[in-house]
């Protein structure tokens, strides 16, 4: 795939780091002019899928967590991968209010509110070997 | 992300500015737990008017909280989300649970028990 612009970084699966994530992609896609609404969307999906990364595909052990963000035109796409322990059964993963770790007080909702705030998102996971999220976006032109 | 805790009648009302994630989703739970040990209150009120960020972290504390409340008889509220994070809490069906008002007055007289009070 050929981007007009792409950034990439590693990160590791700290909780301190979810912020961290949040503003690498919002800053990069402010030259795109979107939004607040937009940046808040693309900020809250990176969130959820850096966040699963942690506690799902590490546990909350150490490991290092791939955001990507590129984009052509108005259309943006943003990956976030681990190498963790991968998911089971995907069509389960993605039911809104599944959660594996309800002792956690986890809500269920990471991919409801990803597939929510934007659009087309995928999910590649092997189990041992770790997930990758794909996501997508257009913006609004003004 | 920063809290403040206050204390109306039987309402702890807690103010909340800054982000809600799955980092300061911890420091949340633990100042909320050791506010009610220490200052007591039978309802909570989460005030969101300074709230700029929350993912789904932050609903899973909320709900962990109304469980708690629930459980002693009292009743629990958001007071000023923004739209966005009004969007979530929707989503997530919390409202059920939990409703959220646009003003901190609403808020109180629900967990108050006098709904009609309010404008
Ligand atoms: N990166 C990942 N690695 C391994 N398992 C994952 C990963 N991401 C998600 N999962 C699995 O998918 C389930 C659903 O994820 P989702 O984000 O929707 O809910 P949650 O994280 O459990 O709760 P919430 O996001 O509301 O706090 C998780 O409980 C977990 O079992
Ligand atoms: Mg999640």
């Amino acid at each position: 795939m050929q981007f007009d612009n792409e950034a990439r970084v590693f990160f590791s699966a700290k909780s301190e780091n979810e912020s961290f994530a949040r503003l690498f992609a919002a800053g990069f896609l402010t030259q795109l002019d979107p939004t607040i609404s937009e940046l808040t969307d693309v900020k809250t999906a990176v969130s959820e899928a850096v966040t699963n990364a942690i506690i799902h595909g590490y546990e909350n052990k150490t490991g290092i967590v791939e955001l990507f963000c590129g984009y052509v035109g108005k259309h943006i796409y943003i990956e976030v991968a681990d190498k963790g322990k991968g998911i089971e059964n995907v069509e389960q993963a993605r039911e809104p209010l599944y959660t594996s770790k309800p002792e956690m007080e986890r809500s269920g909702m990471g991919f409801t509110i990803m597939e929510t705030f934007m659009e087309n998102v995928r999910i590649e996971s092997i189990v041992g070997e770790g997930t990758r999220i794909f996501m997508e976006k257009t913006l609004a032109k003004e | 992300m920063e809290l403040k805790f206050k204390r109306k009648n039987k309402t702890l009302i807690i103010q909340i500015s800054g982000e809600i994630d799955h980092h300061t989703a911890a420091e949340l739970r633990r100042q909320t737990e050791s506010a009610l040990e220490q200052m007591g209150g039978r309802n909570i009120i989460f005030g969101f008017q300074e709230v700029t960020f929350m993912d789904s972290s932050g609903i899973g504390v909320m709900i962990g909280r109304y469980k708690q409340i629930q459980s002693l008889g009292g009743r629990i509220a958001i007071a000023c989300p923004n739209e966005k994070i009004e969007e979530i809490i929707r989503l997530s069906g919390l409202s059920r649970l939990l409703p959220s008002f646009p003003t901190l007055n609403e808020a109180i007289a629900y967990a108050e028990g006098r709904e009609s009070d309010a404008v």
